[in-house]
């Protein structure tokens, strides 16, 4: 109630502090203008959210299975662990908005690209959180597995793996609400489509409404992607009170 | 009840040969020495209690008997035996009756046959109605009786209790000290029962071994040679408390 109250206010001082002349609308557009620009261009904008939501999404995919299946190899084999947990760490000090240009060269302005881009942003939060979760299983459950002459596989899929899902989906979700980023810099690199096309081709043409309305389509595809992912731990993840749940 | 024993309890092995037996076994952890020199022998059926101070080994020696840390020096031989750990173990997003089953998962069963089977005990284990809750929603009392159900439907001959009642308040001990005398009755096993509770020790094994501080040593084993069921104000009972407090240098602190 107090943050609807508060975004209000904001909206309004926005608008008023435009209205009212105090900054060029060229440079910061009125929220009714951008919702205008938003209703005006709608034919245009619709295809590329359409775009951009299936590259975030495809690139998500990719890094939830990239991601997953070396959190476990890592959590499995300690050569493996000690091999690629610099190359994981290292990953995300690769500036995206520097190599997207090197990534289209190679790869072309297809789809391809972007995936890439997408899953190398979104893979490193998915891979250490489930990686730490695998490690937090309930060391008292660990033993009682291997009492029971449990084979390595059956401890990662009876204990190991549902103790690690409440983590897993804290590292989903952060992906969630940065997956956009990797697209947009994708397609500022090279590409006809996609929200982070239209920014760039708004901002050209000076059509600054159009580019805060692309804007406001990308904030609400974040929000949307991360609330999903809410939503499905809160039906996977039943077992943990509500109050603590997605704290790894 | 009736559960099926991996091993016989009895028949074509001598009766009245030992389950668990140890021979002047160390074990340590990294520098930390954990048991020193610990001889001990548990007849088939029989309720053998360990009681020390905390730290003294005591979890170890259960580790040791099954199999998941090798001594230092001497020698294990046991019967394959079934683990409870200390606290329950319970695993949070299992349903009762799942984590009832789990030995069975383990051993291969499916999902539906190793529900079912756990099922059939809920009844005599005063948890009916409560099969698909989750541990989170069960009483203390309650989740230690789905953990020893779980520990008996691995279906080993030894079962080790590691402080099975410790986290309890007091009166849900008594009563859940009361009904696994009652349970053990029915469903003979070789049991190891580690505890801190010298009382407990006495309510219900047929000998209490008495380890010292770390690195544990035996200081004494007590012959229980009293009838069941056993209260906590028997005279036999009292003394036998009083004594193996006194052996263990507890009385004056």
């Amino acid at each position: 109630m107090t943050a609807a109250i508060g975004l209000l206010a904001l909206l309004g001082g926005w608008e008023a502090l435009v209205r009212l002349g105090g900054v060029d609308p060229l440079l910061l557009p009125a929220p009714t203008q951008i919702l205008e620009a938003l209703w005006e261009d709608r034919a245009l904008l619709a295809p590329d959210l359409w775009t951009t939501t299936y590259e975030v999404l495809l690139g998500l995919a990719a890094a939830i299975v990239a991601g997953a299946a070396l959190a476990v190899a890592m959590h499995l084999s300690p050569a493996l662990r000690r091999a690629l947990r610099p190359l994981v760490i290292g990953s995300q000090a690769v500036p995206v908005p520097v190599i997207a240009p090197l990534v289209i060269l190679v790869l072309g302005f297809g789809l391809a690209p972007k995936l890439l881009l997408v899953a190398l942003v979104c893979f490193f939060p998915i891979t250490i959180n489930l990686y730490d979760g695998l490690r937090a299983a309930d060391p008292d459950a660990r033993k009682l597995l291997r009492s029971l002459q449990a084979g390595r596989w059956q401890a990662l899929r009876l204990v190991e793996a549902p103790a690690a899902l409440p983590a897993a989906f804290t590292g989903l979700k952060v992906a969630a609400a940065v997956a956009v980023i990797g697209a947009v810099f994708a397609e500022w690199a090279g590409a006809e489509r996609g929200l982070g096309h239209a920014l760039l081709t708004a901002n050209g043409q000076l059509e600054s409404a159009r580019a805060f309305a692309a804007t406001l389509l990308l904030f609400l595809l974040a929000i949307a992607l991360y609330g999903a992912c809410a939503l499905l731990e809160r039906h996977v993840v039943d077992w943990v009170p509500a109050g603590t749940r997605g704290r790894p | 009840m009736q559960i099926e024993a991996e091993a016989p309890l009895t028949g074509a092995r001598e009766v009245g040969a030992a389950g668990v037996e140890l021979e002047g076994v160390d074990a340590a952890y990294g520098a930390v020495a954990a048991l020193r020199g610990v001889t001990l022998s548990v007849a088939r059926g029989e309720i053998v209690a360990v009681v020390g101070p905390s730290g003294c080994g005591k979890s170890t020696l259960l580790e040791l008997v099954c199999g998941l840390i090798e001594p230092a020096a001497g020698r294990v031989r046991a019967d394959p035996a079934a683990l409870m750990p200390q606290r329950d173990a319970l695993l949070p997003w299992l349903s009762a009756v799942d984590n009832a089953g789990l030995a069975l998962r383990v051993a291969g069963a499916s999902r539906a046959a190793a529900r079912a089977a756990a099922r059939e005990h809920f009844a005599a284990f005063g948890l009916e109605g409560f099969e698909r809750a989750r541990p989170a929603a069960l009483s203390g009392g309650m989740r230690q009786r789905v953990a020893f159900l779980r520990t008996l439907l691995a279906g080993r001959p030894v079962l080790c209790l590691d402080e099975p009642f410790g986290a309890l308040d007091a009166l849900t001990r008594l009563q859940m000290q009361r009904w696994l005398a009652g349970a053990l009755a029915r469903e003979p096993r070789t049991v190891l029962l580690v505890t801190h509770d010298v009382e407990e020790a006495v309510l219900l094994a047929d000998r209490v071994v008495l380890l010292s501080a770390r690195p544990g040593r035996i200081i004494e084993i007590l012959d229980v040679e009293l009838p069941r069921p056993r209260a906590r104000g028997d005279r036999a009972v009292v003394e036998l408390r009083e004594h193996a407090l006194r052996s263990l240098g507890e009385t004056e602190a």
